[in-house]
């Protein structure tokens, strides 16, 4: 067996005439952190939502832990319970607190007992320094808070991988950093995870590939200090030019 | 007498609303939910035939209706047959609304972890879309409430029917005694309102519509519009 988590082999997706994903392949491997940079509108959200088969792809096919999820007859309810998602806009359930938030997947998805999905439940939030806030609404919580009670969430149904769709983007700068730091500890013990993002300086640190996407298609990859110093493509190196010069 | 009048009056709007409920909870998902062949053929007809016809004239469909096949309705049931499934339709509206306005990243988050697309709606959308949908309801219990006059007319003896008496009993108080009847009404109304914007208050979450605390009666108007 290999440690191959996911592979994605001719993945093309459209939405009406509109190409946005054209043949895209990428493999990823067990514990590996892979960053989906790339302009905006590029499909990398797109290619996001088809790994968990929010929005399967036309053709193409993707494998996790070796099982082919894109076959017919496979039980999508139970492929998405093992991939974890975190949204730009962190979609929390509005009605629940961050405890139930965490701890809802785990009792109407896995079946776990309510008592001990509360233990687990509260381990996840410790996890992403939240214990205290277990009884807030996320109207209570500061963006920054919110997007780590979504990582809790995520982690609870102990996920094969988390994909990331631009975690950070809808976040004042001030509050990046506490979600960044989540995101790079998870890095560090092993969490396999697929994250489009601009974060640059995130991306240096945590990542151990950075893959350049544009116009739907992966232009370029490679590790991020040959990337962000010498990638070998136009595009990519006038994309992080001029990422690099906002910063 | 007049109490034993309002008595009816209140069972006959419980059981009406309750039928009501019943009717609209499952149409209103449905309508957002369910097949577009669904929503298009069936329920979209249904909701302008009962919008177009008067609530009197389905009661005498109703009752006469069943009397010509031969079933035996009482006013009682006729009546509540015919007003609380047209209150199910206006609250399926109720319900479509509240449920539209659910942000769809809810649904989008709850399918992403896991939840089959009905288990989403039961556990996610509909607790928000309920909260949502309390306070255009508490309309419904009023237009509801106060439509259960109507069954005045099939016999039944509720507030308006025991008013009539006592009017022909004692010959012409009718005033006085009309009066009387629509202060009960008013009462009830006002009481029932009060009610739910206890229930509303009981189940708000914070950021998420809370209910502003009092002006349960007349403020309705002015705090929609803040």
């Amino acid at each position: 067996m290999t440690d191959l988590t996911l592979r994605l082999e001719g993945i093309c997706k459209s939405f009406g005439s509109l190409s946005v994903l054209k043949d895209v392949d990428l493999d990823v491997n067990k514990g590996e952190t892979k960053v989906l940079m790339g302009p905006s509108g590029t499909g990398k959200s797109t290619l996001l939502r088809c790994i968990n088969l929010l929005d399967p792809p036309d053709t193409g096919r993707i494998w996790l832990d070796g099982r082919e999820i894109t076959a017919k007859g496979i039980n999508v309810d139970e492929v998405r319970s093992s991939i974890g998602m975190v949204f730009q806009d962190f979609n929390l359930f509005t009605h629940l607190t961050a405890l139930d938030n965490v701890r809802i997947g785990l009792v109407r998805v896995k079946g776990v007992d309510k008592k001990t999905a509360t233990d687990m439940a509260m381990e996840e939030l410790r996890r992403v320094d939240l214990a205290e806030k277990a009884a807030s609404y996320p109207a209570q919580l500061s963006g920054g808070q919110q997007q780590r009670v979504s990582i809790a969430r995520a982690l609870a149904l102990k996920p094969r991988l988390i994909l990331f769709d631009e975690p950070t983007s809808a976040l004042d700068p001030e509050l990046t950093g506490e979600v960044l730091k989540v995101m790079s500890r998870l890095a560090e013990d092993g969490m396999t995870m697929v994250i489009a993002s601009h974060e640059i300086d995130f991306a240096r640190s945590a990542a151990d590939e950075i893959v350049f996407m544009a116009d739907g298609r992966i232009v370029e990859k490679g590790p991020p200090d040959v990337m962000f110093t010498s990638p070998q493509q136009v595009r990519t190196r006038d994309f992080f030019r001029r990422i690099g010069e906002r910063h | 007498m007049l109490l034993e009048g309002a008595a009816e009056t209140v069972r006959l709007t419980a059981l009406m609303l309750a039928l009501g409920a019943a009717v609209g909870l499952p149409f209103g998902v449905l309508h957002v939910y369910g097949p577009r062949i669904l929503r298009v053929a069936v329920l979209d007809p249904i909701v302008v035939f009962f919008r177009g016809i008067p609530s009197l004239v389905l009661m005498m469909i109703i009752y006469f209706g069943a009397s010509e096949i031969g079933l035996d309705l009482s006013g009682f049931i006729a009546s509540i047959l015919a007003i609380g499934v047209r209150s199910g339709i206006y609250q399926s509206q109720i319900v479509r609304g509240a449920i539209q306005s659910v942000g769809s990243g809810q649904m989008l988050a709850a399918r992403a972890i896991g939840m089959s697309k009905w288990r989403a709606i039961r556990f996610i959308v509909i607790p928000q879309a309920l909260r949502l949908a309390l306070p255009p309801w508490s309309n419904e219990y009023a237009g509801v409430l106060k439509e259960s006059s109507l069954a005045y007319a099939l016999g039944v003896t509720e507030l308006m029917r025991q008013g009539r008496y006592i009017v022909a009993r004692t010959f012409g108080n009718s005033l006085l005694v009309y009066t009387v009847c629509a202060a009960i009404y008013f009462v009830l109304v006002f009481l029932g309102i009060r009610l739910l914007r206890k229930v509303e208050q009981r189940f708000s979450v914070p950021g998420f519509d809370a209910a502003p605390q009092g002006r349960a009666f007349f403020g309705r108007d002015l705090e929609s519009s803040r």
